[in-house]
């Protein structure tokens, strides 16, 4: 290679529109979606902890899992050359795609040359990332979802709010209602039973599935020693897409590799008990390339960068890439707990959402993301690859753009902070002035907070309370004891 | 540059920083120590609302509930003494429609995991094409004791990665209305496991 190329960032659906305190806002406010989203978050962290708990050797899964993708990110270059030379050697073609539109473009192509004006499709991040619906749409082409809860989501004209269960937000009466207004074959009788439901759904896309002529899928796993993919699912959903149509053409993102087939005895075991706390999926497919007389004759693979490039090219957050999209970090993060997925605005939502996302776009484009998060730590604790998520969006929140007014305060705070004598005195200053207003506040609402504060610091408290000083500080009642 | 040739050097680009090599610490388990796996099979798979029957006796009568029945061209014999229904062997192939008219698919696997309640079918013998196991809405599925393993890292290396392979955990389900599991979706509705061999 003769001229180094810079890593670019990506395109697509991972930039919030609104800054996320904005977007938040109505999520917060709405108790059903929030009731749905407690519910649905407890239930997953409980189911996940009892499967996790019943393996001896979890701690040594997930350090294995963690060293395997560091590998995976050192040698990306070579193993995607060996992933391509082996799947092609299969009879798969692999194509690659710089971003989200000229993954689209390929898709596109592949679908059209195969005389399709209709696709089904396998749930797939990947897809949700690069907007392939609307491209093919806009192309003239129909892209049919067929995972329950995609379903749901594509039927209600809505995006999906969690990586794992896109339709979480939705109760059983609101998912009924979908059903009787946007699926016309739907049973006028259709009661609000999930068996009913999905027993709707399955009718529905029968005849699909068995007249399909082009499937597009994502991946879970690429395994570069043998050119296998890999997708883990529980409806057969999956099943169906991958190996009834004549077409198959499947988008991966760059970082989804794994070295060896032997590789996958790891993440089997790390993904369905993180993701659904299951100890295993129903379904698992794999592939490699094409198999005479079973399955997809013409198999095609996407290599997507989109922005991961970039990611790569920071050391610390580098290891954002090693998220195998299990979702175990939303379902115990306080903040996606409350505010939901779509608050975050890219497919990527949560704590994986919060430091991949600014990554992905650049962190000027995501500015608002890295400061969704307590920083509890908690998403750490879960995540099977052992990302240390506070640290990178510690990391991104020092990248991020910050406005004049913050930085001065910080900076006389910092001058405030170094010298005991100066804090000490900043702090009896800071009791006599509020003490007053403290007491007042006190008396009026119970707690020693404001809510609102005069401009410039206005901004500030738009997302939160201001604490005032204590009556007196620890040291003076310790002094009188 | 092509799109290939832009990627691979941005990537490459991206590692300036020359990151040390990675030791992978193996230190899982890899070989299961249970005392009894064939029991452990079974509670799982029961876990998983499968159905489990014990010894190739128990066949003739599963089978002779089913009206019409898909198989690969390569089952054993044996598996189908005294059936009596209309039989569909998979040569020439099945369409998706005529499958889709069976009642039920029986087939044989490759491995069956104890640890997770897996069961993996690699296209070897007596389990022909994916679409086989897929369209039918009942599945019976032999297993032979000497084909169940403890854990995923022994099923690993007894398999074809070049082969497609289909890993099955209970019956078709969903858990995406409120989290409730709902078996049943697009796949089989019903899966049976008839255990056969020794120590079955």
């Amino acid at each position: 290679m003769s001229h180094p190329v810079a890593p670019a960032t990506g395109s697509g659906r991972i930039r919030t529109p609104l800054p996320f305190p904005t977007a938040a806002k109505p999520a917060v406010a709405d108790t059903q979606l929030r009731a749905n989203l407690h519910r649905a978050t407890r239930t997953i962290r409980a189911k996940r902890a009892r499967v996790v708990d019943e393996v001896p050797d979890w701690e040594a899964l997930r350090d294995a899992g963690s060293a395997i993708k560091a590998d995976v990110q050192r040698r990306l270059p070579e193993l995607l050359e060996q992933f391509e030379a082996s799947a092609t050697a299969a009879g798969a073609t692999v194509h690659w795609a710089r971003d989200a539109a000229e993954a689209c473009r390929i898709v596109v192509a592949l679908t059209r040359a195969a005389g399709a004006d209709e696709v089904v499709k396998v749930k797939s991040m990947a897809t949700q990332e690069i907007e392939l619906n609307e491209a093919l749409e806009a192309a003239g082409i129909a892209a049919y979802e067929t995972d329950l809860a995609e379903l749901i989501v594509q039927l209600g004209d809505d995006t999906p709010s969690h990586i794992l269960v896109p339709a979480i937000h939705y109760n059983r009466a609101q998912i009924r209602e979908i059903f009787q207004r946007r699926m016309a074959d739907a049973p006028a009788d259709l009661s609000d039973e999930p068996a009913a439901l999905a027993e709707a759904a399955r009718a529905h896309l029968r005849r699909r599935f068995l007249s399909a002529r082009v499937a597009v899928s994502g991946a879970n796993f690429a395994v570069a020693d043998t050119g296998t993919l890999v997708v883990v699912e529980s409806e057969g959903n999956g099943r169906m897409c991958l190996t009834l149509p004549e077409t198959l053409i499947s988008v991966v993102g760059v970082e989804k590799l794994l070295p060896t087939f032997t590789d996958l005895e790891v993440f089997l075991q790390l993904l369905p008990r993180s993701s659904t706390g299951e100890r295993m999926n129903p379904y698992t497919s794999m592939w490699t390339g094409v198999t005479p007389g079973d399955g997809p004759q013409d198999v095609h693979i996407v290599l997507v960068d989109n922005g991961r490039s970039a990611v790569l090219a920071d050391p610390v957050g580098r290891p954002a890439l090693s998220c195998i999209r299990c979702s175990a970090c939303l379902n115990v993060c306080p903040v996606y707990e409350r505010a939901g997925g779509h608050a975050y605005g890219s497919v990527y939502p949560g704590p994986i959402g919060a430091i991949l996302s600014p990554q992905l776009t650049g962190v000027a484009d995501n500015a608002s993301l890295p400061y969704a998060s307590t920083l509890c730590g908690a998403c750490y604790d879960v995540c099977p690859v052992k990302i240390n998520i506070p640290e990178i969006l510690v990391h991104l929140r020092q990248q991020a753009p910050h406005p004049p007014a913050e930085r001065a305060a910080m900076r006389v705070l910092a001058w405030v902070m170094r010298s005991p004598r100066r804090w000490a005195a900043a702090l009896r200053l800071a009791r006599t002035g509020a003490g007053p207003l403290g007491a007042y506040r006190e008396r009026r609402t119970g707690a020693r907070t404001l809510r609102r504060l005069p401009w410039p610091a206005s901004a500030w408290t738009r997302s939160r309370d201001l604490p005032l000083p204590a009556p007196q500080t620890f040291r003076e009642w310790w002094g009188k004891q | 540059m092509s799109a290939r040739d832009e990627i691979l050097a941005r990537l490459r680009t991206a590692l300036a920083d020359s990151p040390p090599p990675v030791q992978v610490p193996r230190r899982y388990r890899r070989v299961d120590d249970r005392a009894d796996l064939i029991a452990a099979l079974v509670d799982r798979l029961e876990d998983y609302r499968a159905v489990v029957h014990t010894g190739i006796d128990a066949l003739p009568r599963l089978l002779s509930g089913i009206d019409r029945l898909a198989v690969p061209t390569d089952v054993p014999a044996d598996w189908l003494a005294g059936y009596a229904g209309e039989l569909h062997r998979d040569a020439p192939p099945l369409s998706p429609a005529a499958l889709d008219d069976l009642d039920a698919v029986l087939t044989g696997c490759a491995v069956a995991v104890a640890d997770t309640g897996t069961i993996i079918l690699d296209a070897g013998p007596a389990q022909g094409r994916r679409a086989l196991t897929l369209v039918p809405d009942r599945h019976i599925c032999v297993v032979r004791t000497d084909q169940v393993v403890g854990l995923l890292p022994e099923a690993l290396t007894r398999l074809d990665p070049r082969a497609p392979q289909t890993w099955i955990s209970g019956p078709s389900a969903t858990s995406d209305i409120e989290l409730n599991r709902v078996e049943g979706v697009h796949g089989p509705r019903r899966l049976e496991v008839v255990l056969i061999g020794s120590g079955a």
